[in-house]
């Protein structure tokens, strides 16, 4: 970032909820199939069609309102009237004035706090593909239009103007996810357009100064495009003023391939939307009980769940700092039910979370399924010396494939018995016998060669042993050894 | 003119004494011998009606109920969706269109027993007093063939009055059902805002659409609203309360009813119209009700308000006849110059007049002055009938300030035509119910109707009252159609 500028982004998250139905009608909510096969008279908008909103939609809505710790409020539908073919109406049911959730904030792990202006209830629209021709909107010979989208319900998070960097904005939207995830509403795949996020972007000489005039980005599918996104955007826009020119306030277009914004192609029209309240609904008025029942039917979500985890790490006296990354990709992946499991079976929270954030989060889909007993038993085995490190990542393997199934004999399958104490003692004998030099060398040495040394002997037993000897045990019977 | 009630034709077939199909051919060469006079329909379904009249026979015949509608035929506003029928709105936009699907009132009309014998004109989109801005060409009055049925249902209002059907239904957003059937001299309901349910009802202006019945008897219009009327779980304005069954209470007569004459409705109308509501009166107080004069000075208001507020709400319904979907499409070289000339050549000008109104009074800057402000104004009138229904029971007025007009008086001057629902508009910004019962005629021979209006959910004593003023009044002006008699009961 330039020096002496400051960034100043609000983020607009669209996100699809996770409802089996649409938000107007009882058509499947499904990504990906054939196209119109889930349309009805609702979502098509056909002349007569009137819209009965989905229950299910409205208590995700409600639960990301109680993620993002809002206040959920009595609240309308309104239309917002634009001509799209899209748009099935020609108009969007959307809540304008009055939304379901208002005032929140969401905290992010570096320990900063977005406010949530609102997070409001829409409907999706269709799918517009350009075909023939040039295939883009310009020059295309013909325009089909999928309305299996149509209808979809979605939830709109609108942030406060509280992110300062692309890095902050990038962790808002991660955690933002991640809540999203956590609360049920989504499925969080941005790839897939599950989440799509819009970044309204100015830059300000000092934190005294009134904000700058802003930019709109659009189509940021992923986490890492924010960033970049709004990194090109903030550095045009210090670049205008610096060379004396103005910002003007526009929609933009982020171009993945091309690294850059455009302003949209056609020429900006101002709209007026004419938003007047929908009067084909009813308000939507929430009591007391239903909004404590959906809050009491959602777990906890991520902040706790990192909490509750650095809190293991912290009563073994060793310093959270050190676990942070691996306690971020442990509730990430949602994995923290395995490691909670572990340590309430006596597994070390330091065994627990390395293999969960390194070895299980290599394929966390599998681990999502694996059966949490396998999985702790696997780890009581490392940690009493049973099997190896080497070992236990081998088994884990085999168990991630499987499911799960008994650690033991998987173990035994593949040959990985114990060392007896007394065959290990010999195996180490042996080596140190074999190389005199480096064993005097390694007697003699201070405590850097040693180390250096330590590793030579350790790979020669390992290798005699056929990784069967336990590193821990080997590393003890050297220092035994040389007194 | 003893035509057979609904009523008594739905008996006969139940009982077995007369088939469906007999009394739907009868109906159907009446259609054909008086409709090119009239033009009532858009489109006349024989063969659904008589596949519809013959499971009606057969469920007789096996000894099972057909319902309370058994082999009645009915006639249907052209904005009814009926699935794989043509439904029109009588606008060219809506050209080829044919809904995949039927609106809650078809189903229910089916399951019924009654037989839909076909779709009637209207105003394009309910937007018209006369049926003149119909795509289609306008209906006549059956009474004078050189006049307007009123409208905008005004198929539905001339198909009963002519005889063709014994029930039709329309939809009456600012006065569409009374008007009309005030012009032509049958009875028509526009029940309480929520308990018919819309779904299936092409919008004209959501928060003020409601489907209501048109019969010949006070008592047939009963019947065929507790057919239609009840909750429907896919209109979320449907009301979650029972609907009142009216049919039952009919006769309980009005024995120390309050009826509140309204100053406002009486004061702007013909003196040939006054005449008749003063008897209507009079008929009311002789069967015991009391009777007063009471002033409602919001409603005044109610044709500026209506004029801000159904055309905003109609701009935005109106939207999706784009061109891409469904009916007519007039390509261009891009898809914003596709939807201009679709629209262009698709609506016709009352309906683009209100187009554009309803999106200038929605715009940035202009809506609280007008829209919102004539939200308020409605908030108001509520309240000025919810102080006159402390002191009555219902009101009592015309319900349209003149007799039917000669057509083409009024299709140059919008402001003219939008007066003759002066009567009608405000309750229906109020979302109560009102019913016009024929009581004898005006200057001219010309029908005249007298209006009763109610609370919400006072259909029950709204038709009471009217079944009292229907006994007291004079007989009903004849129609001049030449309309083939069908036989009577046997």
């Amino acid at each position: 970032m330039t020096p002496g500028w400051e960034l100043v982004i609000g983020l607009e998250v669209h996100c699809e909820l996770k409802t089996a139905t649409k938000l107007f009608c009882g058509c499947p909510n499904l990504f990906g199939d054939e196209p119109n096969s889930n349309v009805c008279p609702v979502c098509l908008g056909l002349p007569g069609s009137l819209p009965v909103l989905n229950q299910r939609a409205v208590e995700l809505a409600m639960a990301v309102g109680t993620a993002l710790n809002c206040e959920i409020r009595p609240s309308t539908f309104h239309r917002k009237n634009y001509f799209y073919p899209d748009q099935a109406k020609d108009y969007q049911i959307s809540q304008y004035d009055e939304p379901l959730n208002a005032n929140g904030y969401l905290d992010l792990p570096d320990g900063s706090s977005v406010r949530v202006e609102r997070a409001h209830m829409e409907e999706d629209t269709g799918k517009t593909t350009h075909a023939g021709g040039s295939g883009r909107i310009h020059g295309a010979d013909y325009s089909l239009v999928d309305y299996n989208r149509s209808g979809v319900p979605l939830v709109e998070i609108v942030s406060a103007p509280d992110i300062r960097s692309s890095l902050q904005a990038r962790e808002y939207v991660a955690e933002l996810r991640a809540v999203l995830v956590a609360s049920g509403a989504s499925d969080g795949k941005m790839e897939e357009g599950s989440m799509r996020v819009d970044a309204n972007v100015s830059v300000r000489r000092s934190p005294e100064d009134p904000f700058g005039t802003r930019c709109e980005i659009k189509n940021l599918n992923s986490v890492r495009s924010v960033g970049r996104a709004i990194e090109y955007e903030a550095e045009r826009q210090i670049r205008l003023i610096e060379s004396g020119e103005r910002v003007v306030q526009q929609t933009r277009h982020w171009d993945e391939d091309a690294g850059r914004t455009e302003a949209l192609r056609s020429k900006e029209e101002a709209y007026d939307y004419r938003y007047f309240l929908e009067p084909d609904l009813v308000p939507l008025v929430p009591d007391a009980e239903w909004i404590r029942a959906v809050a009491e039917s959602m777990g906890p979500m991520p902040a706790a769940r990192r909490r509750q985890l650095v809190d293991l790490v912290v009563t073994t006296g060793e310093a959270p700092e050190a676990r942070a990354d691996q306690v971020a990709t442990v509730v990430d992946l949602g994995l923290d039910h395995l490691v909670l499991a572990a340590v309430a079976a006596g597994v070390a929270p330091s065994l627990a979370l390395a293999r969960t954030a390194n070895e299980a989060a290599a394929d966390a889909e599998a681990a999502g399924r694996l059966d949490p007993d396998s999985y702790v038993a696997l780890l009581s085995m490392e940690g009493s010396g049973q099997l190896t490190a080497t070992q236990a990542k081998a088994v884990l393997v085999e168990l991630l494939a499987a499911g799960g199934g008994d650690p033991a004999a998987v173990a035994k399958a593949r040959g990985f018995e114990v060392m007896s104490e007394d065959s290990l003692v010999t195996a180490v004998a042996d080596v140190v016998a074999a190389n005199p030099d480096e064993w005097a060398r390694f007697c003699a040495g201070d405590a850097a060669a040693r180390k250096k040394l330590r590793g030579f002997f350790t790979g020669q037993i390992m290798q005699a042993t056929k990784g069967k000897a336990d590193g821990r045990a080997v590393s003890a019977e050297l220092d035994r050894l040389a007194g | 003119m003893n035509k057979p009630s609904a009523l008594e034709l739905a008996a006969a077939v139940r009982a077995g004494q007369r088939s469906a199909v007999e009394v739907v051919e009868e109906h159907l060469d009446a259609i054909e011998a008086g409709d090119g006079a009239i033009h009532a329909f858009n489109l006349i379904t024989a063969d659904e009606a008589r596949q519809q009249a013959l499971s009606v026979d057969r469920m007789v015949a096996e000894g099972r109920d057909p319902g309370l509608l058994a082999g009645v035929p009915v006639a249907l506003k052209d904005n009814l969706c009926t699935r794989g029928i043509p439904t029109t709105c009588s606008s060219r936009i809506l050209e080829g269109w044919r809904p995949p699907y039927d609106a809650t009132v078809v189903t229910r009309l089916r399951a019924a027993g009654a037989v839909m014998v076909g779709k009637t004109n209207m105003d394009e989109f309910a937007m018209g007093s006369s049926t003149e801005t119909s795509a289609t060409g306008a209906t006549r009055n059956p009474h004078d063939v050189s006049r307007v049925p009123g409208g905008s249902s005004g198929g539905s209002a001339a198909a009963v009055a002519a005889g063709f059907v014994p029930l039709a239904l329309g939809s009456d957003t600012g006065g569409s059902i009374r008007q009309p059937a005030a012009l032509c001299g049958v009875v028509g309901m526009k029940p309480t805002y929520g308990t018919v349910s819309r779904y299936g009802l092409i919008a004209f202006a959501s928060s003020l659409d409601q489907i209501g019945p048109f019969a010949t008897t006070v008592a047939d219009a009963a019947l065929l609203f507790d057919v239609i009327g009840g909750h429907d779980p896919a209109d979320s304005t449907s009301l979650m309360r029972p609907t009142p069954r009216v049919l039952s209470v009919l006769g309980d007569g009005v024995e120390g009813l309050r009826v509140g004459v309204l100053d406002e409705y009486m004061d702007g109308a013909d003196p040939d119209v006054v005449a008749r509501v003063r008897q209507a009166e009079a008929a009311l107080v002789a069967a015991g009700a009391t009777i007063e004069e009471v002033s409602v000075p919001e409603v005044r208001l109610g044709l500026s308000a209506y004029y801000l507020i159904a055309p905003g709400e109609a701009s935005s319904n109106l939207a999706r006849y784009d061109g891409v979907r469904y009916g007519l499409r007039v390509d261009a070289e891009d898809t914003a110059g596709m939807n201009l000339r679709t629209r262009s050549a698709g609506f016709g000008p009352e309906v683009k007049r209100r187009i554009m109104l309803g999106t200038y009074v929605l715009s940035a800057g202009y809506m609280d002055a007008y829209y919102n402000q004539a939200l308020r104004v409605r908030t108001r009138i509520i309240e000025g009938f919810d102080r006159a229904y402390r002191r009555f029971d219902i009101l009592l007025g015309p319900t349209t300030p003149t007799t039917a007009f000669p057509l083409g008086e009024k299709t140059g001057d919008p402001l003219t035509m939008y007066l003759s629902d002066v009567c009608t508009i405000p309750t229906n910004l109020a979302g109560h119910p009102a019913i016009s019962v024929p009581f004898g005629d005006g200057d001219g021979g010309l029908p005249v109707g007298v209006q009763l209006l109610g609370p919400a959910l006072s259909e029950g004593t709204l038709m009471m009252a009217a079944a009292v003023v229907e006994a007291a009044a004079p007989p009903s002006p004849p129609v001049l159609a030449p309309v083939s008699e069908p036989e009577g009961l046997r």
